[in-house]
């Protein structure tokens, strides 16, 4: 394999790093009163970008096999890249508040190389390479939490996120090296740790710790501590990144790497990943009930979300890959049209409590109805695409039967349903005409935005083409 | 195309226009059209049923289509029909049309209401036609999610706590649903979500004995399942007519529908070793429900336990697992259905003028609003078993069919739950005479009128099918026997 063959075969990242490259001296050189046209062209590039993911690519590996893509890593790229250009798309108004409006060159920056650092984990086929991925996706991360400058909350939320960041990575590496002294010097490379993967004491150990890391930057509970805050504090478009994007990349680096370098450990972790979904959901849940704010509501609902898209992985079957694949693609249109409407709504009034949406409908019904579509999906109500997603990660986990997993899975379904009827219910029902948000005009980019995330939300379920397209893909333990 | 397919396109249509509409008069209009559409459609559907049916005798359903939806699970949109779901269909157009009716009087936010009240149609219609599992159970859930949105807007007393109430107790009752189909698809082992495919097989007696109470009990909660029942009495109360209508009409007999199709056709093991228990539950229901009508005061909370008291009879009589009790539970849902749609639609109308729904506030109604009245009479004796409506008939058959049983549990069971006929008569009489006779309460009431056309239409369109059942009780009986055989012959 010549030097080309390397490059092409890393076609997404280098599309993003030649964006980021063109964007820099963009901004350098247009004149300031042209700042604007800055969020057309980030979004028609990567726009682009996106398109070119959906081409199919083979299996190649680079580097030796330190950078391997397959075609189930590319649809995860795809996925990813929807996320990301729906938050783009909702940013705008953000973008044109005063403080930000002069820096705005950088969002798309800083965005774009975390997401650069979030293809490199997903394509990783060797554990410094994912170790770089995980530190370029957190890095930048910290800055755009903390980009509302004047903002308490905002630079408290940058804080908090920067210092978790580094002690999850801290165990990460930890767990890391254990692997590298228990694999007996024989390399980090997927194949090779995979190889040596018995279940000795000193391999678990590294597993455990590895696991650890990696639920910290999924922020599964017990180590969510840090979401409601860091959420509630951030740029809500910035919130709308890490909830999604942020979190679906590292669950689908995990996936992949307990898939491929862990199948022989399935029988340790499963008691791991099993205790994480029981814990994530029904904590989320609980806590989400009793959230007056929006941003925090969503983080716990976020946390619990994140808990069913692990039932599929723990299934550990083709059918499993594909169906969590499958839940973070739905979950993506859902909850980013939640906070396009969310941050939308801040944006204008600066209003962020469940309480402020009272009466929405009455002033603004086609925002309310978005809302109230996207939140069922969530709940995992038809026809929406939700019902599917939730309908096979159940499906996947029954085929092993872990019954009793699903139960208290499909029970907290209900309790789920309880807080996400309450915003319907303010919405909808809640009638106070003094408080109730006037009537808002949405731009075009955020218009765009809610098509696209509620046309996701219709189509995706119904039909069955993509979720087919993903398990031609699948894989199981191997 | 599949004619079954415009149980669903019709009420899809019916939403385009009602979103296109602007005035609210039109959308009332076009409503009753469409819904007399509707009904149209159900009953053409008879004779095209008796067709399909004489062309193959021996088929478990007719009119049987396929589309091949989710190839991962073998998920199909499989349709198809029997006697038991053609019954269903006609019950269920004929609420909705009555519905629709009843609506006229509606005011406010009339285009979200109607297509609320569609899309619950549409659930309802789909879970008929519909013979695969998953899609079964997603137009179930389909049918849940307007009524919190019906009921908590366009309620009436503690709307939102009914309608919470109800959405999430019956979400926990498809929780369990959920994972007893997933149950059923994997422990069959073949790879569908046929109900027909899966019936041909046999499911191992320890899959059947985890994974039959969690069906039987998710489609319990619908049907009023004791102790499960107590979102009923609290949501029919608070709900607009004619959702109370739609809901106690046809919801709740999705309950017994789904028990019966889904959990005693696929799992008939599992039923024979959970009988004892659930027939104890269903008996308290029985019981239970009766007594709770005779001491409340509210008229719809006593429609509502009666429901609950009516409905707890279907599942009683489908556990006893005999042909003549199946019959009089498939009885009992069309005649419970009309009834209470009767009854509902009658206290609306009188709550509408009233403005109160207290027995003790109300008297002499006879005089006042003599139709009304009238109807109300007619709806109480079918309710209490009087012969010649449809409420003797279904009652006969199940006690008949249950007595059959010659051991000593389920005949003493029968006897306890036969005593409801008469705590149903107690209940029924002492509305009747309250509100209907004896001195008028508040002289005000004397200045109200009596009922006006739309309500004469609904009302007289359900007496006719509660006639018609009650003095030709052998003409739906026929078309269910017919298709009981293929459930009866797995037992």
């Amino acid at each position: 394999m010549n030097y080309l063959d390397n490059i092409l075969a890393m076609r997404a990242e280098l599309l993003v790093v030649a964006q980021i490259i063109f964007l820099i001296i963009y901004d350098l050189f247009a004149p300031k009163t042209a700042g604007k046209t800055i969020d057309f062209v980030s979004c028609a590039l990567f726009l682009v970008i996106t398109a070119v993911g959906f081409i199919p690519q083979a299996d190649v590996e680079a580097f030796g096999g330190m950078y391997l893509s397959s075609p189930i890593t590319e649809i995860m790229k795809s996925a990813l890249n929807i996320g990301v250009i729906l938050m783009f798309l909702q940013s705008k108004m953000w973008l044109n508040s005063e403080q930000i409006a002069h820096k705005r060159a950088e969002v798309y920056i800083l965005v774009l190389s975390t997401l650069l650092g979030m293809y490199l984990m997903i394509s990783s086929g060797h554990f410094l390479i994912f170790y770089i991925g995980l530190e370029m996706a957190s890095l930048p991360l910290a800055a755009l939490i903390a980009y509302n400058k004047y903002s308490y909350n905002s630079v408290e939320a940058g804080v908090k996120y920067i210092l978790m960041a580094a002690f999850s990575s801290g165990l990460l590496l930890f767990g890391i090296s254990l692997l590298y002294g228990s694999s007996g010097g024989a390399g980090l490379y997927f194949e090779s740790v995979r190889a040596l993967a018995i279940p000795s004491s000193l391999t678990l150990l590294g597993l455990v710790f590895f696991l650890a890391g990696m639920a910290f930057k999924i922020s599964l509970v017990p180590f969510h501590l840090w979401t409601a805050d860091v959420y509630q504090g951030a740029p809500t478009n910035i919130t709308a990144f890490l909830s999604v994007v942020s979190k679906s990349a590292a669950a689908f680096a995990l996936m992949l790497v307990l898939f491929k370098v862990f199948p022989a450990l399935f029988d340790y972790w499963e008691y791991v990943v099993y205790a994480l979904i029981v814990a994530s959901i029904t904590i989320g849940n609980l806590f989400a009930m009793r959230q007056k704010n929006m941003k925090r509501f969503l983080a716990y609902s976020s946390i619990s979300q994140a808990g069913y898209l692990l039932l599929g992985m723990l299934a550990g079957t083709a059918f499993g890959m594909t169906s969590a694949v499958y839940y973070v693609l739905v979950y993506t249109v859902a909850n980013l049209g939640i906070f396009a409407i969310v941050s939308e709504i801040e944006n204008r009034t600066g209003k962020t409590e469940i309480s402020d949406y009272n009466g929405l409908y009455k002033t603004n019904p086609y925002l309310s109805v978005g809302m109230m579509l996207f939140l069922f999906s969530l709940a995992g109500i038809p026809p929406f695409a939700g019902f599917f997603s939730k309908f096979f990660v159940f499906a996947a986990a029954v085929e092993k039967e872990y019954y009793g997993l699903v139960f208290i899975a499909l029970i907290n379904t209900v309790l789920s349903l309880y807080y996400y009827l309450l915003v319907v219910k303010a919405m909808f029902i809640g009638n106070d005409k003094i408080t109730a948000i006037a009537r808002l005009k949405t731009n075009g980019y955020t218009k765009t935005a809610l098509f696209i995330a509620l046309a996701g939300t219709l189509l995706l379920g119904l039909l069955s083409c993509i979720f087919a397209y993903i398990e031609d893909f699948s894989f199981g333990l191997m | 195309m599949n004619f079954l397919y415009l149980f669903v396109i019709i009420p899809l249509l019916m939403m385009g226009g009602v979103v296109l509409l602007k005035s609210d008069r039109a959308i009332k209009i076009f409503m009753l059209i469409g819904s007399g559409v509707l009904l149209a459609a159900s009953l053409i559907l008879l004779p095209l049923f008796f067709e399909a049916r004489a062309l193959d005798p021996e088929a478990a359903m007719v009119m049987r289509s396929d589309i091949m939806w989710y190839e991962a699970l073998n998920i199909k949109l499989s349709l198809g029909i029997d006697g038991i779901s053609v019954l269903m269909i006609i019950l269920s157009a004929v609420i909705v049309f009555t519905g629709s009716f009843v609506s006229w009087a509606m005011t406010e936010q009339v285009k979200e209401y109607f297509l609320w009240f569609l899309l619950l149609s549409i659930g309802v219609f789909g879970f008929f036609i519909t013979v695969d599992l998953f899609s079964m159970f997603m137009f179930y859930e389909i049918a849940l999610i307007p009524m919190y949105l019906l009921i908590g807007l366009w309620g009436t007393g503690r709307k939102e706590y009914s309608a919470m109430k109800l959405t999430l107790m019956l979400m926990g009752g498809s929780a369990f649903l959920l994972l007893g189909i997933l149950g059923i698809y994997f422990s069959a082992g073949i790879n569908s979500m046929n109900i027909l495919e899966i019936a041909q097989v046999h499911i191992p007696v320890e899959a059947q004995n985890l994974f039959f109470p969690l069906t039987f009990l998710g489609f319990g909660v619908l049907g009023a399942l004791f102790p499960f029942h107590t979102w009923s009495p609290d949501g029919h109360a608070s709900a607009p007519t004619a959702v109370s209508m739609l809901h106690a009409g046809v919801l709740m007999k999705l309950g017994g529908y789904g028990c019966f199709r889904v959990a005693i056709y696929l799992m008939p093991e599992g039923a024979e070793t959970y009988t004892t228990l659930f027939l104890v539950l269903t008996g308290i229901s029985v019981i239970y429900g009766a007594f709770g009508a005779v001491v409340q005061k509210d008229l719809k909370y006593i429609n509502a336990y009666s429901s609950v008291s009516h409905c707890g009879l279907v599942l009683f009589a489908i556990l006893m697992l005999n042909q003549t009790a199946m019959n009089g539970a498939i009885l009992q849902m069309l005649s419970h259905g009309l009834m209470t749609a009767l009854f509902f639609a009658l206290i609306g109308s009188i709550y509408g003028r009233t403005h109160t729904r207290m027995i003790t506030e109300m008297g002499g109604l006879m005089k006042i609003m003599p139709f009304l009245s009238v109807c109300w009479v007619i709806a109480g004796l079918a309710s209490l078993g009087l012969p010649g409506l449809s409420g003797f008939v279904s009652e006969m058959t199940i006690f008949v069919g249950s007595f059959q049983h010659d051991d000593l549990f389920h005949r003493v069971l029968t006897i306890v739950a036969c005593a409801s006929i008469v705590i149903t008569a107690v209940y029924i009489l002492r509305v009747v005479g309250k509100i209907l006779l004896g001195p008028v309460q508040d002289k005000h009431h004397e200045a109200l009128t009596d009922a006006v056309w739309y309500e004469k239409i609904a009302a007289v369109t359900l007496i006719i099918g509660i006639a018609f059942i009650g003095l030709l009780p052998f003409l739906p009986s026929e078309i269910i026997n017919d298709s009981l055989t293929a459930v009866i012959s797995k037992l």
